[in-house]
């Protein structure tokens, strides 16, 4: 089963911020959300900043790319390497707690993250 | 539980051979209901490298198999209840805790205890035994506060005690034997005083011919005194005088025992009650007790096999050894005794070097019957194999133990014509065959797929690198080439992209994934790639920052917390009054933590990502520039004060410190590079431990290449020696180049050359020589990264759109990360710990 809470879409920063096939940390409400431009891909990702292995507020300063055959979108903590998908916020490489993911869209060049 | 009418086997005794036992049973046949007693508290773990223990291996390194693993297999463990009496009419064992256990068959491995001679006063405290990992926690601790102790027994196991006891900082250790002359089971009387002054020179002193007639001391050990009436102090006394077969069990249930210990058993290890078996170090077969793994492994195959019908049985063993751990190396095989008539003995001595090697060969010279080690045995295994094999001998046998005189390499030679049944594992009876089959069928290529795939190696560990070499040999001879890939995006080896990117001239991470990857990357490839296009091109980092590390991202290594450190260069240490003061002012101004760091100069931690391109630019303004701290680069090139100051330099080792780590600055290489520069052989600047290191000489310098310092310390060695400072640098341009293009990602230069066919002798016919005909390349290539030098803060205070890149929130970017903390220490700030 499956629940569509509506949304509110926030702008939050230009698409030109955040630097290709990388990502930078907004405050959005107070939080610290993690923005990826997969440019590679022509996909945007967004997720809490705070890596839960030593909660510390990163991820936005972490790697991105892919894997398995399915190339599932993974940022990668720059402290000790725990990887999270992208699209589901799963810790893929260690037992972390997952991440949670926001949606995102992006139009006239205007990024906005989705507030529940 | 057991299906009805499965037999039940119990095991006494979780030792080494024990627990193989159950391993090897298991393997073959699952119908056994198994039960095993065990007297020790904990599950059996590994006795031969005991040792280790004292040198950082924990009580669980050291276990043959984990607990679960007794669980999954479903073996019944009673640990901490020893067995104290066999019912043999009723076919039960009765254990301390009162439990009372069926068998249909009885395996015992009760092993040994060490033998303790009757001398008086061996109750005294801080007189110890060597056999347990209880035994060794008490030796350690004892020898805490100890200040001198001997070893009684000069054997095998003394000698490794002793050296143990000076591992664990008793500085007055003693040998004590009996016989004239140290292991005098093992090594002829030659060997042994080669033996003797090695382990002499290592700081043991060795009493020979000394028999103990009581121990001193009030209820404590003071001393020892000996027979002749001399007395030898000491505070701690571990007795290793050998090893009593512990046959309690047996005895007491009528089985027949021999007269000075030990289970008797047949051939079949039966004893004499046919459902009984004894295996291991209590079994005394054909009047031998053998002490040693290898023998008590093939005895558990034996009784598998007996189990299950079949006809295996056990002949005797050889007692070939070679000691480990003791710092010398000292192995003996086949029969290193027999002498004319039975056999002539090829003897080789250096006494300068300490080494001793002897071979008996048979009169008619066509086959090696044994001999003895000393100081150098590398030649152990092959020899070790054409004893075994009875493989004909070169028409110059000496050959055998001369090696090919004048020449470096050659290691590994000849280990392919071992005929298949050869033996290479002797601890878990694993052959030539079955190694090379594992290779070509199984695909095991490295010593960790070959331990999982048929265990061999995984005992005493003495045959490990005659596997390598089998492994190797193999794809050898199937034509295969070992490749390292860099990750799933890149089939190709670091050495093989940087090959491709410098031919098509690629310039950027996704242009090399277009053409040669697939995927988008990972945070495993893409430093790799920045690295390679580094090193090709040597353009700004931060251009591509996106696929640096996050220390390459932002020019600073990241702490605990978030912030970040500020590292700039002062080349070979040298810093003047003005530039430490202006450090102290920018410290002060964005509250930095300061710290001489282990590379002689000053780290300032606890920057905010934002603060970074400002405190740069400060630093800039004053003269400094990047010190690449965050980099696979050249670090720092350390130096001693040399002949301006010190009245022993010989040259300027500051100038020249300054002016090679000036020249190598900001060159990006798979990891990252240290050097230093010392004026005199006293080597205040340690450059021995570096990646490369100069030191001065009489007549010019020396120059070593590959020591590292970090987590496996090891000696950088001579490349070069009284070189000028031209040779010296075009040597380094090469080699630094040559690093470059040909080690694996984050590997380095002392790994780098480890793995190297041919070592240093390899590695300096290219850099001295030019054997490849490349170094005019990698010289100019070289000169391209020198002349692409930038200060990549430089570049970036200078460029706002780069400064851009250091903020934290990209909508906010006046803002400090609020959940940054600090706490304080002593004046200063420190991170908050996570
Ligand atoms: C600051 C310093 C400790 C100090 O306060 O003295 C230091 C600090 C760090 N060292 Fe180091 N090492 C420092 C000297 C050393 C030395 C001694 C030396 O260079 O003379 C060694 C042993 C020598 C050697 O490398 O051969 C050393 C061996 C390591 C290693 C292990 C390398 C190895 O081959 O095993 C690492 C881990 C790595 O690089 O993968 C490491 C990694 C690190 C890192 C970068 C860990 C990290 O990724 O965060 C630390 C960064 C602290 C920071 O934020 O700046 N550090 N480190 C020293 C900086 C020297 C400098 O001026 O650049
Ligand atoms: C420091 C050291 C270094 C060594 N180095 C080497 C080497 O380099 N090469 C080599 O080949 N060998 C070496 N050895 C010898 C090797 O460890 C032994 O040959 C091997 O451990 C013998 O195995 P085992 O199972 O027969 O005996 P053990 O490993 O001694 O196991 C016997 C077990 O049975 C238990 N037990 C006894 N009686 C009972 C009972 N009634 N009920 C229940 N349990 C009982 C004991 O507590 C013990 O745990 C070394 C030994 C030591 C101590
Ligand atoms: S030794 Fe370890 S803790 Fe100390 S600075 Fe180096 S990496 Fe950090
Ligand atoms: S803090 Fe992210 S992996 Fe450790």
């Amino acid at each position: 089963m499956e629940t569509l809470t509506e949304v509110t879409w926030l702008p939050v920063c230009q698409a030109a911020d955040i630097p290709a096939d990388g990502g930078a940390c907004a405050l959005v409400e107070g939080e610290q959300v993690a923005i990826f431009n997969f440019a590679r891909r022509g996909e945007w990702y967004a997720t809490q900043n705070l890596c839960p292995h030593k909660q510390q507020m990163i991820l936005a300063r972490g790697m991105i790319g892919s894997t398995g055959e399915a190339c599932e979108p993974k940022v990668a903590c720059p402290y000790h390497k725990r990887t999270f998908s992208l699209l589901t916020g799963e810790c893929l490489n260690a037992d972390e707690c997952s991440i949670q993911t926001y949606p995102i869209k992006v139009e006239d060049d205007v990024v906005y993250i989705g507030w529940a | 539980m057991a299906p009805q009418g499965t037999p039940t086997v119990v095991v006494v005794g979780n030792g080494m051979v024990g627990y193989k036992f159950c391993e090897k049973l298991l393997a073959k046949s699952t119908a056994f209901n198994l039960v095993v007693f065990g007297e020790e508290p904990r599950v059996a773990y590994d006795r031969v490298h005991l040792s280790e223990y004292f040198g950082g291996k924990t009580a669980d390194d050291l276990l043959m198999a984990p607990t679960q693993w007794y669980h999954d297999h479903g073996i019944t463990l009673h640990l901490g209840d020893a067995v104290q009496e066999i019912d043999r009419s009723r076919r039960t064992v009765h254990a301390r805790s009162g439990l009372v256990q069926p068998y249909d068959y009885l395996v015992l491995a009760t092993g040994s205890s060490a033998f303790v001679p009757d001398v008086p006063g061996v109750e005294k405290k801080g007189v110890m035994v060597y056999r347990t990992i209880e035994d060794l926690d008490e030796i350690k601790a004892y020898a805490a506060t100890a200040r001198s102790g001997a070893v009684l027994g000069g054997g095998l196991l003394g000698l490794e005690a002793a050296k143990a006891l000076l591992d664990l900082g008793v500085a007055d250790a003693h040998v004590v034997e009996f016989a004239p002359r140290l292991m005098p089971r093992q090594i002829d009387t030659a060997g042994s005083a080669m033996l003797q002054t090695k382990l002499e020179a290592l700081g043991l002193k060795i009493h020979l011919s000394k028999a103990t007639s009581h121990i001193g001391g009030e209820g404590k050990i003071d001393s020892l005194h000996f027979g002749d009436g001399s007395i030898l102090e000491v505070d701690m006394l571990v007795i290793s005088a050998g090893i009593r077969p512990r046959d309690e069990l047996a005895k007491l249930a009528g089985l027949e025992v021999g007269m000075r210990g030990g289970i008797v058993v047949n051939d079949e290890m039966r004893t004499s009650d046919s459902r009984i078996f004894a295996i291991g170090e209590c079994a005394l077969h054909s009047g031998m007790i053998y002490g040693l793994v290898a023998p008590g492994y093939d005895m558990a195959e034996v009784v598998v096999s007996q189990l299950l019908q079949g006809a295996r049985a056990f002949t005797g063993y050889d007692m070939s050894s070679k000691l480990k751990l003791i710092g010398v190396d000292v192995a003996s095989f086949g029969d290193p005794f027999i002498a004319e008539p039975h056999s002539r003995s090829i003897v080789f001595e250096d006494a300068h070097s300490g080494v001793y090697k002897r071979i008996n060969i048979s009169p008619d010279g066509k086959y090696l019957l044994g001999g003895v080690l000393i100081g150098d045995a590398e030649a152990y295994n092959m020899l070790l194999q054409t004893v075994n094999n009875k493989i004909a001998l070169p028409p110059h046998p000496e050959d055998l133990i001369l090696g090919a005189r004048g020449g470096e390499a050659e290691a590994g030679a000849g280990v392919m014509s071992l005929p298949d049944e050869a033996l290479v594992c002797s601890c878990e009876a694993v052959t030539k065959g079955m190694i090379c089959n594992a290779v070509t069928d199984l695909g095991a290529t490295s010593v960790d797929a070959m331990k999982k795939c048929n265990k061999a190696g995984t005992g005493c560990g003495g045959c490990i690198p005659m596997v390598k070499d089998l492994i190797n040999g193999t794809l050898t001879a199937q034509g295969a080439y070992i490749k390292n890939v860099l990750c799933e995006h890149f089939d190709y080896s670091r050495q093989e992209l940087i090959d491709l990117l410098h031919i098509n001239n690629i310039r950027s991470y996704d242009a090399a994934l277009d053409h040669f990857g697939t995927g988008d990357g990972c945070e495993v490839c893409k430093p790799a790639v920045a690295s390679i296009l580094s090193g090709l091109w040597n353009e700004l980092i931060v251009k591509q920052n996106v696929i640096q590390d996050t220390n390459d991202r932002y020019l600073a290594n990241i702490q605990k917390g978030g912030s970040y450190s500020v590292v700039p260069r002062m080349a070979g240490g040298e810093v003047s009054p003005q530039q430490l003061m202006a450090i102290g002012r920018i410290a002060d101004k964005y509250n930095l933590y300061t710290k001489i760091t282990g590379g002689q100069r000053i780290d300032m931690f606890g920057a905010h990502v934002s603060d970074l391109p400002n405190i740069w630019e400060e630093l800039i303004a004053e003269g400094f520039e990047s010190g690449h701290a965050y980099g696979k680069s050249l670090r720092t090139v350390k130096s001693c004060v040399g002949s301006t100051w010190c009245r022993f330099g010989l040259h300027d080792s500051v100038s020249f410190a300054i002016e090679i780590e000036n020249r190598y600055k900001g060159i990006r290489s798979p990891h990252k590079l240290k050097s230093g520069v010392s004026g005199c052989v006293r080597e205040c600047a340690e450059a021995q431990a570096k990646d490369f290191g100069v030191i001065a000489t009489e007549k010019g310098w020396n120059l070593y290449v590959c020591g590292n310092g970090g987590a496996k310390p090891q000696h950088a060695q001579l490349l070069a020696s009284d070189i000028d400072k031209e040779t010296l640098i075009k040597y380094l341009d090469r080699f630094m180049m040559f690093y470059i293009k040909t080690a694996d990602p984050l590997m380095r230069t002392a790994t780098w050359l480890n793995k190297m066919d041919g070592g240093i002798a390899y590695l300096r016919n290219v850099i001295v020589n030019d054997s490849l005909g490349i170094c005019a390349d990698l010289e100019a290539e070289l000169a391209l990264l020198i002349n692409n030098y930038h200060c990549e803060w430089k570049e970036v205070v200078e460029n706002p759109e780069l400064r851009k890149q250091f903020t934290h929130f990209v909508n906010a970017p006046k803002a400090k990360d609020p959940t940054m903390e600090f706490a304080d220490m002593r004046g200063q700030k420190m991170s908050k710990a996570w």
